[in-house]
């Protein structure tokens, strides 16, 4: 039987449609953002644009925790304290880095002005630092599992959180501008949050990261790399011996994570009618993320989307009865739990799911839907 | 050992022992499997058949011994680095990647041998998209002569038992092995099955230029399909030849069935 190397020239494909392959789900994704931000958003007012910018922000930070509690199977309960290692990186450059630049952290230029841009920096500089974060993390998992590794996660979101909250108090922009950039470091706010940051996260922007997110994610998923993750997730034991190197996955996949969070972290801290506080990203936040992770499915893209956006909203509709909010949330959750224990979709998308396949006739279940798909 | 001999060994292991605490689970191990050779490993239970698999595939360590492929010493080194390097395990308790499909559990092990790394798997580059449409084509051949390719769909979990070990050996295939180790293939099966199973272990060697070592309880399968045989009891090796040699051989008889008047009535009843 002919090897995979001796196969590749027959599958050649042209650099043109490749690139045009690879870029049209991000363009379609920077559309999607566009006619949120230019249609909806005048249309819909403030207050449920707010809930849109939340439900962005959620899908972002849970989808990225996806991958490594999902697709990886390494079971993560400190993912918020990625967004707040990149969050509070981020804050740190928009409103140091303010003040350096133009003499004020209020919101500098209009759209793509130079405040968007140092925003889209601190988002980078946020993923960056974020990986790095999660890069160390990654380390205790190639010795540790289950429950050993929700620890010690657990143990990292809370360390972060004490670190931010022994940091002083904020700088004014007068005290900024004399310390110097380098002399802001430990001013992050403490224990009372990092106020007074630029607004910039706009709906546009949080679903341009959304849209690159789900689109690495899928591809991930669709890819050998991304079926290592699943193989580990799966039967470290076998994908070992298939030659899978089971430290490597693991530690990409905490790093992807991690970056991606970080990005989540950096949307959070400049969202409008938010405070940047080490509070808001604890323990709790970790498991709201677990929660919506494991309600969509581990490792389904679209059920994890679902799952946030839904958990994002019915706080919102409870509000009325907020006495009442908590017990019947936790309620939905253990009959969900009950009739659904893979959560939504299972392992699976969307479209890959028996009642969607009925609804649109693309053949019974259980039929092979693998040639389709790739 | 001459030159020529050593250049067509392909799977090489002098000397290999293991102990467990105060178990000596394997002591002085030795094997040549030639190119494209059928070998078996036979023995009563905990005669170490198992641990000699861990061994070869770098799940435990030798505490002595070694071990070459292809002439490179290959003992020390982490299992997914010695099933790099062309060694393919099958495993007595399946062990697939449950809720993955068929087809997913061999693109699995075929993507192994892709070279794009993370960047380009996420960008779709020329060269990521020819490699998995490859993996994709070759998972598909692998399926077909496993016979369980109308099968590539459904969840890995849901086959019948002897199509979980079908679909094991397309795994274990797909990782393009020049060693293949079966734990057990027939384990559990019908006669039916067990007939369908040497056809299709017997075809192997020639379709993937892949050179087999057996372990099996079955003793009419080993007999029938291997050309050597390795007879281990409590970690020893006691006997080894032909399937008539061993079969001949006393001590293979007496670690199968006894020798004392009660040991004797035990092995008949």
């Amino acid at each position: 039987m002919k090897r995979l190397a001796e196969r590749l020239a027959g599958h050649r494909v042209a650099v043109g449609s490749a690139a045009v392959g690879s870029l049209w789900p991000v363009a379609c994704g920077l559309a999607i953002a566009w006619f949120l931000q230019q249609l909806v958003v005048p249309v819909v007012g403030p207050f449920y644009a707010k809930i849109l910018l939340d439900i962005g922000i959620a899908i972002v930070a849970a989808v990225s925790l996806n991958i490594v509690n999902g697709f990886a199977g390494q079971f993560s309960i400190g993912h918020a304290g990625f967004m707040m290692v990149g969050g509070y990186a981020a804050a740190w450059l928009t409103y140091y880095g303010s003040i350096q630049l133009w003499g004020s952290p209020a919101i500098h230029g209009g759209f793509l002005g130079g405040g968007d841009l140092l925003f889209l920096a601190a988002c980078l500089l946020a993923g960056v630092v974020a990986a790095l974060a999660g890069l160390l993390v990654g380390l205790p998992s190639l010795r540790l599992r289950g429950d050993y590794l929700a620890i010690v996660t657990l143990g990292f979101g809370e360390i972060m959180r004490v670190l931010v909250q022994r940091t002083s108090d904020v700088l004014s922009p007068a005290d900024a501008a004399r310390a110097g950039l380098a002399g802001t470091l430990g001013h992050l706010g403490g224990s009372l949050g990092f106020g007074g940051l630029p607004t910039y996260t706009r709906v546009f922007y949080v679903y341009v990261f959304v849209a690159i997110l789900l689109v690495c994610a899928y591809r991930l998923k669709r890819s050998s790399r991304g079926r290592a993750l699943l193989a580990v997730r799966e039967n470290e034991i076998a994908a070992e011996a298939v030659g899978i190197n089971t430290a490597r996955v693991k530690i990409q996949a905490f790093v992807m994570s991690a970056f991606f969070a970080g990005i989540g972290g950096t949307l959070f801290a400049h969202e409008l009618g938010t405070t940047l506080n080490p509070r808001d990203l604890g323990v709790q936040k970790s498991i709201d993320l677990v929660i919506m992770v494991v309600l969509g499915g581990m490792g389904s893209i679209t059920g994890v989307v679902l799952a946030a956006a839904i958990l994002t909203i019915l706080p919102e509709l409870f509000r009325g009865f907020a006495d009442y909010r908590m017990p019947v949330y936790a309620l939905a959750l253990i009959v969900v739990m009950i009739v659904r224990p893979q959560g939504l979709f299972g392992i699976n998308e969307l479209w890959d799911t028996r009642v969607w396949r009925r609804w649109t006739g693309r053949g019974t279940p259980g039929q092979p839907t693998e040639k389709a798909r790739s | 050992m001459t030159a020529t001999a050593e250049l067509t060994c392909v799977l090489e292991a002098r000397g290999l022992s293991r102990s467990f605490g105060g178990l000596l689970a394997v002591d002085q191990f030795s094997l040549a499997l030639p190119d494209k050779g059928l070998y078996g490993v036979i023995g009563p239970n905990g005669a170490g058949k198992t641990t000699v698999f861990n061994l070869l595939t770098g799940v435990y360590r030798p505490d002595a011994g070694e071990i070459r492929l292809g002439g490179d010493r290959i003992d020390g080194l982490s299992p997914p680095a010695i099933a790099g390097a062309g060694v393919a395990r099958t495993f007595q308790n399946i062990r697939l990647f449950g809720s993955l499909s068929v087809l997913d559990n061999v693109r699995t092990a075929a993507g192994v041998r892709a070279r794009s790394g993370l960047f380009a798997s996420l960008l779709r580059t020329p060269r990521f998209l020819a490699e998995e449409a490859a993996i994709l084509e070759r998972s598909h051949e692998l399926l077909d002569m496993l016979g369980i390719a109308h099968r590539a769909g459904d969840q890995a979990n849901s086959l019948p038992y002897g199509e979980q070990r079908k679909l094991e050996i397309a795994r274990a295939l797909a990782t393009e092995p020049k060693v293949l180790l079966l734990d057990e293939p027939v384990a559990g099966m019908n006669a039916g099955e067990k007939r369908e199973m040497r056809d299709l272990i017997h075809g192997l060697r020639g379709k993937f230029d892949v050179a087999i070592l057996l372990i099996e309880h079955d003793m009419g399968l080993v007999m029938d399909l291997c050309e050597h045989i390795t007879v281990l009891d409590h970690g020893v090796t006691i006997a080894t030849g032909s399937a008539a040699q061993v079969q001949a051989d006393p001590k293979v008889i007496e670690a199968y069935l006894g020798t004392t008047p009660g040991a004797a009535a035990n092995g008949a009843r």
